[in-house]
């Protein structure tokens, strides 16, 4: 799906910039959206390093199992499969508390640990799995209780109250987030049998052989 | 606020200290994971940047944005958002940068403002993290992803008009 979005967005866009005639500064912008790439690895080269680092200690002093004793009543009814004790289980944690902080830098390494954790499972498999689903979509969904950049921004725009809109703000990602979740879980039901039926899974096994 | 970040890095660094991790060891190995989980997103960003660059530059969004106003304004939606909340689902950097063009063209207390910042803070890059979580576990086939994610970032966009018509008091 992902390889039909990118096509079409490179396609439109070529198409859109000789209809309009802006194919010099759409050359020209290649070459800087290369440039921009590395400049955004780079720093994120920086900050997944630093947390990755910080969350190893998190993990080597058990901060990171207290964190997943937490949240358990709340995450196992989402991840049956699970066991709470598990590496997994832990980083899906840490990803959750940084995006309720609202440090949404600092839940990317998280985030990415829960993913290396819940592949390994069946690292030869290229199949999304029900949990790798449901936690990713819980992650495109907003899940921040304090908006502090949006805040910020507001303010730097001559907003006079800057956090007035954090109620609708609540109100709007409890819905997204059930939409999410409720979409995801139930598709993941749905697929699941049917999948079994065309061999999705037994592929999956009989890749690993 | 901004105080959280280093105070949980302290913090979690602390934890450590007390319950006798060699904190610095832990880090040092921590660091080369993170090494190496940016191998495995450096592609999936090259192409994501890439291709939101030519959206940008090339005028598509305009044409996207004329064919979905007539729509948005049928169904109450202030036109004046529309090619931030398109550009949403693609890129933080991008959608950004449309929020604050509202405000300079709107005002950020307007009610264009404000559906803005709903939607920017009840939302999230959609594409960009499926694609960077997927990407960094060699994940080919996402089933159903995202069509949940789509769901949640157009149910954000809907309930954002209908909260701040409620909270603020505008006729619905």
């Amino acid at each position: 799906m992902l390889n039909y979005i990118w096509s079409g967005i490179v396609i439109l866009s070529v198409g859109c910039a000789i209809v309009f005639g802006k194919a010099e500064s759409l050359s020209a912008a290649m070459v800087d959206s290369a440039a921009e790439a590395v400049e955004l690895l780079l720093t994120l080269l920086g900050i997944l390093c630093l947390w990755s680092g910080i969350m190893r200690i998190a993990g080597d002093s058990g901060l990171t199992r207290l964190l997943s004793r937490l949240f358990a009543p709340v995450l196992h009814p989402l991840f049956p499969r699970l066991d709470r004790e598990s590496e997994a289980f832990g980083a899906i944690s840490m990803n959750i508390t940084a995006n309720l902080l609202g440090l949404g830098n600092t839940a990317t390494p998280f985030g990415l640990k829960a993913m290396e954790e819940l592949h390994r499972a069946d690292p030869s498999c290229d199949v999304a799995t029900d949990e790798m689903v449901v936690f990713v979509v819980m992650n495109t969904a907003s899940l921040q209780l304090l908006p502090t950049m949006l805040g910020s921004l507001r303010q730097s725009y001559g907003s006079r109250e800057p956090f007035e809109i954090l109620v609708p703000v609540w109100i709007s990602s409890a819905c997204a987030l059930t939409v999410a979740l409720v979409t995801a879980v139930g598709l993941n039901r749905l697929t699941g049998k049917e999948g079994r039926r065309l061999g999705w899974r037994s592929s999956c096994l009989l890749s690993r052989r | 606020m901004a105080i959280v970040m280093p105070l949980i890095a302290a913090l979690i660094v602390l934890f450590g200290l007390i319950r006798g991790v060699p904190v610095f060891d832990s880090f040092m190995l921590g660091v080369r994971d993170g090494a190496r989980t940016l191998k495995m997103i450096a592609p999936t960003i090259l192409g994501l940047v890439f291709a939101v660059t030519l959206l940008k530059t090339s005028g598509a969004v305009d044409v996207i944005c004329s064919a979905v106003k007539p729509v948005a304004d049928a169904l109450g939606f202030p036109s004046e958002i529309v090619p931030m909340a398109l550009l949403r689902p693609v890129s933080g950097s991008g959608s950004s940068a449309l929020l604050i063009q509202v405000y300079k063209d709107c005002g950020a207390d307007s009610f264009a403002g404000r559906v803005a910042s709903v939607i920017a803070g009840s939302s999230e890059t959609t594409f960009y993290a499926t694609a960077m979580y997927f990407g960094c576990v060699r994940v080919k086939r996402i089933r159903h992803t995202l069509v949940a994610a789509l769901a949640a970032d157009f149910t954000a966009m809907a309930v954002s008009v209908i909260a701040v018509r409620l909270y603020f008091g505008y006729n619905l």
